[in-house]
């Protein structure tokens, strides 16, 4: 194989003007966390209104959530960033389509939208199976001290449900950082899209492909266990599936 | 919204099926059967009471499993050339097709998903059923292949196909390659005729079609093949 390996590339200065090559790589990494951590928020609570909505006694809203988990969960997540960044604008009123169109972070709001979006229709479909997890006797519990059905949710069917479903929900925590590579077909420069960039300057393509693979490695790796963390510091005593001993 | 226009669909519709459709079809089809038969392998491996020989495999599938897609067909459009030329003794890097590198790459990635399936599938069997196979005197490759992998592919079959869904879906994302699959060549017209909007929107309507109606097809057959205990 006679490929040039140079691993010094790292402190090599990039022609980006941020710094060394590393800076771009970190830079990268910024931006991936911040699409990541954004749309993640966004689908936790989108998730989980729409997740709640799918385990109603109401036919029609169950129905109604229904369509909106299809609707996310059946169209690519290329094709919905493509609907949000070229479509989106064209579609809604033309000032605000130019607003939209000529805001500086373009790239990084749709991003963080549509992959809120599609995101949410992910963990809707964990929240309802986390739900439909509990004994019925608890909804019916719930009910029998008088208690509304929003008050159900909110004290005892919830609370016990969100425990359960930590560890679905910590892949679909990982799968957000990873989804958010997508983005750089809008032109998001997250880490991927650094790395390629890096490599079309430098031609130091493994090495480059290497370093952002590490890097996504390591993030997996302090997810994992921040959300074990999580998983142990909200454990209920006496309960196997909130990971309490 | 007024002037949408429906033509460019009309004109360019039997381009966007026998070209893009066929690249994607036909990359989901072979990926899945190439991505099911080494997952299948890549799971025995994991669960082989060879300590190396699991190691190697759950390195595998959590490296994989770590990085995004979109990275992974980077890496093996410019890695598969190398490894052609190491394969067959070169000294250059070996030109490979647009279809042939992104085949590999969907192979080796979903390989990794449809492992924790299959080894999912192969714990379902209880236990008792190698030890009976190993005590009628058959060896590994034959318990397995006649009484445990024939079961879990059964136990499986809606998981795997919803992962092919899945597959399905992933397979736009060859469009940073700039290969003309589905979204592909959607997109090149959309460019061409200054119809994105159209496009998109047509895209996204024939990717709802066909992966909803999968996914009601999956349901069905987990009714079918769920066996009754």
């Amino acid at each position: 194989m006679n490929y040039n390996w140079n691993w010094r590339i790292f402190w090599e200065p990039s022609p980006d003007a941020v710094g060394t090559y590393m800076d771009t790589l970190l830079s990268g990494l910024y931006w991936t966390l911040a699409t990541a951590l954004l749309a993640w928020i966004m689908a936790l609570v989108l998730g989980a209104v729409i997740g709640t909505l799918r385990t109603l006694p109401n036919r029609l809203v169950v129905r109604l959530a229904n369509a909106y988990v299809e609707l996310f969960r059946n169209i690519p997540l290329l094709v919905q960033m493509f609907l949000w960044f070229f479509v989106m604008p064209e579609l809604v009123p033309a000032s605000l389509g130019n607003w939209l169109k000529q805001l500086p972070n373009a790239p990084f709001v749709t991003a963080v939208l549509s992959l809120g979006f599609f995101t949410s229709a992910r963990v809707a479909v964990q929240v309802s199976a986390g739900i439909g997890s509990l004994p019925r006797g608890q909804k019916m519990a719930g009910t029998a001290l008088g208690l509304t059905l929003f008050q159900t949710y909110r004290y005892v069917l919830l609370p016990m449900a969100f425990r359960i479903i930590i560890p679905p929900l910590t892949s679909e925590f990982l799968n957000v950082i990873k989804n958010s590579a997508v983005a750089l077909t809008i032109g998001l420069m997250e880490l991927t899209a650094r790395a390629r960039s890096m490599q079309e300057f430098s031609f130091q393509v493994f090495e480059a492909f290497t370093a952002a693979t590490i890097i996504y490695v390591l993030v997996n790796v302090v997810v994992v266990n921040l959300m074990r963390f999580i998983e142990r510091k909200v454990a209920v005593p006496g309960f196997i599936s909130g990971g309490g001993k | 919204m007024n002037n949408f226009d429906f033509d460019v669909i009309e004109r360019s519709w039997v381009y966007l099926f026998q070209t893009g459709m066929a690249f994607t079809l036909e990359l989901t089809g072979l990926a899945m059967v190439g991505g099911i038969i080494l997952g299948t392998l890549l799971a025995m491996m994991r669960l082989s009471s060879n300590k190396i020989i699991s190691t190697v495999a759950t390195t595998y599938v959590n490296l994989i499993r770590s990085i995004p897609l979109v990275l992974v067909i980077f890496w093996f459009y410019f890695l598969v050339p190398y490894i052609g030329a190491w394969v067959i003794g070169s000294n250059q890097p070996v030109q490979v097709g647009a279809f042939t590198s992104s085949l590999i790459t969907f192979i080796l990635f979903e390989a990794a998903y449809y492992c924790e399936i299959m080894r999912a599938g192969i714990q379902s069997i209880p236990r008792g059923q190698v030890w009976a196979g190993y005590a009628l005197g058959m060896n590994y490759w034959q318990t397995m292949g006649n009484i445990v992998l024939p079961q879990a592919f059964r136990n499986m079959i809606p998981v795997l196909l919803t992962q092919t869904i899945v597959l399905f879906q992933d397979v736009s994302l060859v469009y940073v390659l700039s290969i003309t699959d589905f979204v592909g060549a959607a997109s090149k017209v959309a460019q061409r005729d200054g119809r994105l909007v159209e496009m998109y929107l047509f895209v996204a309507v024939v990717y709802f079609i066909i992966c909803f109606g999968l996914s009601l097809l999956v349901k069905q057959l987990q009714k079918k093949v769920a066996i009754i205990r």
